[in-house]
């Protein structure tokens, strides 16, 4: 581990309360959006420590859960519980105070802001001066403004991106932005990360980089992980737990391994067999 | 290593305004011309020079609230007479001349932060319809600010003087020191017109300090976090609500002020001249300066406002002149100001500043091309 990597997981790690029992707790959530089940009785649980991934096929309701979990939308029933707290129609930016952060399946960057502007932004519920003090930028502003920039130079080293430290993000190439919005979540100091495709549209060694990073964040940071991904391969190797749903409702929770093998799960992505009546006999 | 032009060492180096030696010098140099230029200047320049300055504290307000947090907003000039008919109101001394209009008398010390107070409540007031609406929804809903405000200028005779009457602009009189007169200030004679501009620029040059302090802030990044991405703004903590009502508090206090100061120039307030086309005015100098950047808001409103003066001078070295053609100096204007905002749009969407930015670019490089 170098210098910076020992600073920013010292820093992540220390000042957090620990919590006994799960991360996230999931319980029976149901959500539609009039007469649509977008999830129909979903539960699961996340440990600490744990990189708990979720799969299903496109539509099956991965992102819905992530915008149930960071107060986008509200579920008509069930509850969900962070950190032992009852998050369930809490404004979005309540949830982010209490330490949940994500990332977007498009991304979603302050494209007209530097890198260091993005993950500044990250900092924000870190950065505790108000409106007369940042109008005369002296003293406290000046002091936070710059240990925080510290906190946001480790992340900088961590994720490899010091080459775009000042570069205006909507110029960036693509698995590059990705890396900066991981970057703007982990600068949250985060006790769950939401990880919406990580890897969607990288090539190999894009992919091979970010699952190096992730597995850093869970060994080395202590993050919880939950991650929607639709690399098989990479979910497999990386992930304790796999969730699987389909069509809003949940089909298989274990190891990659016993998931892998469920009929239901093979069936979900594979489809059925049909014997085609009459088949083989053309006019 | 030391001594390398331009090599930065320390994140407090950084993070500060002018980070090398030649953007300090380059600036009080730009500091020095525009304390030198009120000593020689002909009176006809003068004022729209004065009237400039205190435009450009306008310009910023809207550029805060617009460019940074983009909050589209049309009811500046609502906000710009609101300061004013404050400003006047507080500062008139009850006299034979007032007519029965509210005349309170107090100094300009009162008058001028009261002035960007009350325009500041008032968006206050405004911001929650921010909260459910966004872009050209928000835009007409600002719109209507401003119908609404000419309404209430027009009727409330005590306050305005009522449509065509009208009242003086609040008096320039700081703890007994007189901006509207003639006279010596340590040992130099100036005229009123000098004074203001000095008066212009001193509290230009503080309130535009301060406006790029808040952009670099916390409290900035929220604003632009929320004009690239409100939902993603929010996810990352930043509450939606809260921002948007500083974002309007800010902008409608440099406007007030701005406005408790524009007439005092030409000394008369007229309730129509708050109309939607003052609001067109500031909207073009954020555009024509540089949407989101502090020095474009600044150089938007100096051009536009010295606009007509630029074309009477330029006339002069064209064959045509305005004083006798069809189209008179009003009315190329017109032309001239649809046109900029039409080509700065296509062409340079960062506007003046970003021509500076092109200009900077070429001189740093040169005399190679890249």
């Amino acid at each position: 581990m170098s210098e910076r990597q020992r600073s920013l997981s010292a820093h992540l790690r220390g000042g957090r309360t620990e919590h006994e029992g799960p991360v996230l707790e999931f319980g029976g959530v149901h959500l539609s959006f009039g007469g649509l089940k977008v999830l129909d009785d979903v539960s699961f649980h996340v440990n600490p420590g744990e990189l708990f991934a979720i799969i299903g096929p496109n539509g099956a309701g991965k992102t819905s859960m992530f915008n149930c979990l960071s107060g986008v939308y509200h579920p008509q029933e069930g509850t969900i519980r962070f950190l032992g707290q009852d998050i369930l129609g809490m404004r979005p930016n309540r949830i982010a105070a209490l330490g949940m952060a994500r990332t977007f399946q498009n991304v979603e960057l302050f494209e007209h802001l530097t890198v260091l502007d993005n993950l500044m932004l990250g900092r924000h519920l870190h950065l505790k001066y108000g409106a007369p003090t940042a109008a005369a930028f002296i003293g406290r502003a000046r002091r936070e403004e710059l240990a925080n920039r510290e906190v946001v130079e480790d992340i900088i080293d961590f994720l490899e991106i010091q080459p775009f430290r000042k570069s205006f993000v909507g110029f960036l190439p693509y698995g590059v932005q990705k890396r900066v919005e991981l970057g703007r979540a982990l600068a949250m100091e985060p006790r769950l990360l939401l990880l919406d495709e990580p890897v969607a549209g990288m090539n190999l060694e894009e992919t091979e980089d970010m699952a190096r990073f992730m597995l850093d964040i869970r060994d080395e940071l202590e993050i919880a992980i939950i991650l929607v991904e639709h690399d098989m391969r990479m979910v497999m190797d990386l992930a304790d737990r796999v969730l699987v749903v389909d069509f809003g409702r949940p089909v298989a929770l274990g190891p990659p391994s016993e998931v892998q093998s469920n009929p239901d799960v093979i069936r979900a992505y594979l489809g059925e067999e049909h014997s085609v009546v009459g088949g083989g006999e053309n006019p | 290593m030391r001594g390398r032009p331009g090599l930065i060492t320390s994140y407090r180096k950084d993070i500060s305004l002018f980070r090398t030696g030649t953007q300090r010098l380059w600036l009080v140099v730009l500091l020095l011309v525009a304390l030198w230029l009120p000593l020689w200047m002909p009176n006809d320049w003068l004022v729209p020079a004065g009237i400039s300055l205190f435009a450009a504290i306008g310009a910023i307000g809207l550029n805060l609230v617009t460019g940074y947090a983009g909050q589209v907003s049309l009811g500046h000039a609502f906000f710009l007479g609101i300061g004013a008919y404050t400003a006047s109101a507080l500062s008139t001394v009850e006299g034979p001349g007032t007519r029965g209009l509210l005349a309170y008398g107090y100094d300009m010390i009162i008058w001028l932060p009261a002035a960007g107070l009350v325009a500041a409540l008032l968006g206050v007031i405004v911001a929650p319809v921010a909260l459910r609406l966004k872009g050209l929804y928000l835009a007409f809903v600002t719109l209507g600010l401003v119908f609404l405000g000419q309404h209430l200028f027009q009727s409330w005779r005590e306050l305005t003087g009522g449509a065509g009457i009208g009242r003086r602009a609040a008096e320039l009189s700081l703890l007994g020191f007189r901006f509207d007169e003639d006279g010596e200030v340590f040992g130099v004679f100036l005229s009123d017109t000098q004074k203001i501009y000095f008066l212009g620029f001193v509290l230009l040059v503080v309130m535009a300090l301060v406006a790029k302090n808040l952009a670099r802030s916390r409290i900035g990044r929220a604003f632009a976090a929320i004009r690239d991405r409100d939902i993603a703004a929010e996810i990352m903590g930043i509450d939606l609500t809260r921002y948007k009502v500083i974002a309007f508090a800010i902008s409608s206090f440099y406007a007030g002020v701005a406005g408790a100061l524009l007439f005092t120039v030409t000394g008369f307030l007229e309730p129509n001249a708050f109309n939607l086309e003052l609001s067109i005015f500031y909207v073009a100098m954020v555009l024509i300066g540089g949407v989101a950047t502090i020095s474009g808001s600044i150089m938007g409103a100096v051009f536009v406002t010295m606009l007509p003066n630029l074309i009477d001078f330029v006339s002069d070295y064209l064959p045509y002149d305005p004083a006798t053609g069809p189209l008179n100096t009003g009315q190329l204007e017109a032309i001239l100001f649809g046109l900029l905002i039409v080509v700065f749009l296509i062409f340079e969407p960062l506007g003046l500043y970003g021509l500076w930015i092109r200009i900077r670019n070429y001189w740093k490089a040169w005399p190679f091309s890249y």
